[in-house]
């Protein structure tokens, strides 16, 4: 790791200022990804300005009832938060599916929704790998891809998003707050990943300098009853082969809410808008369930070694789905 | 760049380890389990990945139990930092958790179990302060202390591997402690 300059900003103007004085700089939270990559030579930031403590630890209930995260809340006390908890249960145990209780407590959401891929040829500095190093090709696409993307992937790159909090947030309609140079500004989490495309060096829609500040949970979709599930090699610690992520509120035997996103499928939290159109309206009933279900991943474009995916994800989505619709809908 | 001259990649930073104030002048590369073996000596916190994967770095930084290998020292200025040989306070008792791994054997070639024990410190914190896990039943009231059950006590030391697979006798360990 070469040498270099750190800077502990006390307010988030004065944050984005010395991105300004120094660009190229990276921020850093909780350090659990930057510095991972960091040791790994993928990353070798000139400059680090440290935001982990920003006063940006809040979790704040709005006057309509939203509810407003700051991006430097550690992912342990945003999982445990009572108002995370009772009116978003989807969220928090997306978050407890994640990583371990010690890498909980270093981790914010911001860091967590700006972590990079897992893939490993981008880990690894004598691999091609056109994400880490646009042009040198991708390795994993006929390499090792057991673990990559079945959904949205470009023949420049097929790595997934390893976040199970992105996931959570994007079917629960959050909003990810930013402040840069031009301003405040804020993207639905489902819109803030990219697709790889041609330009698979860019994770997100943010802009160089710019910070997040934190993250939006609606109104509307508090205390509407939803879940987590993720598949993984061991029963902890692991990232996801595929997760799910459902919000589902059914009024007289109809859906009248529904919000699905799909983890470790895509480059980005897969919101599952086809599924979710085909359910709106729909009466909540298994076939219904698995009809939409299909009608997203029927899109599904697996990798020679990954097709696993497509069912894995399948059977995760119709049991929370089956899970969280009222009796007399699964009778 | 519009900066003239480049940072000083060191700086300034005072901590408590386990109780004793220091000052030092670090590296800004310096994570906090190679300042604690390397500048302070003290060599119970162990170094096995270095990446966050195995947790034999695992202390305490403000009552919290966190991963050494991946925090930046620089970043920790003002922070008091417990490590395996401070757990016993003044060092006449060992700590009850300490004890309860002696007893049970619950080890083989020892060098996951500091960091087993620091973690298993924090857990029992955090679940005492009512926070759940993977697999605490959701429909649990929220804000409440989380009894620590095998199946607690398991998912919640996950971040912790241990390469002789003394897993069932530190779940007796802890228990041993916690119920
Ligand atoms: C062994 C291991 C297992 C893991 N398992 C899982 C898992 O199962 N599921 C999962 O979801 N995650 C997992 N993780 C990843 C973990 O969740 C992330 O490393 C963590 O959330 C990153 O947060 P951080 O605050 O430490 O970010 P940092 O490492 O500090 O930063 C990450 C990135 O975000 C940027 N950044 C941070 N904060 C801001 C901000 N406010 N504004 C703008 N940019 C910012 C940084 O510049 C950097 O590029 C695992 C990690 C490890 C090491
Ligand atoms: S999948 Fe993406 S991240 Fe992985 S090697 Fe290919 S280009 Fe790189
Ligand atoms: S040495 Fe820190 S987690 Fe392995
Ligand atoms: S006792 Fe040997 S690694 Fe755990």
């Amino acid at each position: 790791m070469k040498g270099f300059g750190y800077l502990r900003p006390t307010g988030v103007e004065e944050a984005v200022e010395a991105y300004a004085a120094h660009p190229g700089a990276h921020y850093l939270a909780g350090g659990t990804n930057l510095v991972d990559l960091m040791k790994l030579g993928v990353e070798s930031p000139g400059v680090l300005i440290d935001v982990g403590r920003l006063p940006l630890d809040w979790v704040e209930e709005l006057p309509d009832g939203a509810l407003r995260v700051g991006a430097t809340v550690r992912n342990s006390d945003l999982a445990a938060h009572p108002l995370v908890r009772d009116r978003y249960p989807v969220l928090s145990q997306a978050l407890l599916a994640g990583a371990s209780g010690q890498l909980r407590n270093a981790a914010t959401t911001g860091g967590n929704l700006l972590q990079r891929t897992r893939c490993p040829y981008f880990q690894d500095l004598g691999k091609p790998c056109n994400k880490r190093q646009p042009g040198s090709g991708c390795g994993a696409r006929d390499g090792v891809h057991r673990d990559h993307a079945v959904l949205g992937h470009s023949p420049h790159c097929i790595a997934t998003h390893p976040s199970d909090m992105a996931v959570a947030l994007a079917a629960l309609d959050a909003r990810v707050e930013l402040y840069g140079a031009e301003g405040g500004r804020s993207i639905p989490v489902a819109d803030f990943h990219r697709l790889p495309g041609v330009r698979p060096e860019r994770d997100s829609e943010i802009r160089p300098g710019e910070l997040i500040t934190g993250v939006l949970l609606p109104a509307a979709r508090a205390g509407v009853p939803s879940a987590y599930r993720k598949a993984r090699d061991r029963a902890s610690y692991a990232f996801a082969l595929a997760s799910v992520a459902v919000v589902l509120r059914v009024a007289d035997g109809v859906v009248d809410q529904v919000g699905l996103a799909f983890g470790g499928l895509a480059h980005r939290p897969w919101r599952a808008h086809h599924a979710e159109t085909a359910l709106l309206g729909a009466a909540a009933t298994p076939a219904a369930f698995e009809g939409a279900v299909a009608l997203e991943l029927d899109r599904a474009e697996p990798l020679r070694d990954n097709a696993y995916k497509v069912p894995l994800a399948r059977n995760l989505a119709l049991d929370v789905l089956n899970r969280l619709a009222p009796a007399p809908a699964t009778a | 760049m519009t900066c003239e001259k480049p940072l000083d990649p060191h700086s300034e930073i005072t901590l408590r380890v386990n109780g004793n104030p220091h000052t030092l002048l670090v590296d800004h590369r310096r994570v906090l389990l190679d300042l604690l073996r390397e500048d302070l000596g003290l060599t119970g916190s162990k170094k096995g990945c270095d990446h966050g994967q195995c947790g034999a770095c695992t202390v305490l930084v403000d009552g919290r139990r966190v991963n050494g290998c991946l925090l930046l020292a620089v970043t920790l200025d003002g922070s008091e930092v417990t490590t395996i040989e401070g757990l016993g306070g003044d060092g006449e008792e060992p700590h009850p958790l300490q004890r309860a791994f002696l007893e049970r054997d619950a080890f083989q070639c020892g060098y996951c179990t500091p960091g087993q024990i620091c973690s298993a410190v924090g857990m029992i914190a955090e679940a005492a302060a009512g926070h759940p896990s993977h697999v605490t039943d959701p429909a649990e009231p929220s804000g409440r202390p989380v009894p620590l059950d095998g199946a607690e006590i398991r998912e919640r030391l996950s971040g912790n591997l241990c390469r002789c697979g003394a897993y069932p006798r530190i779940v007796e360990a802890v228990e041993e402690v916690t119920g």
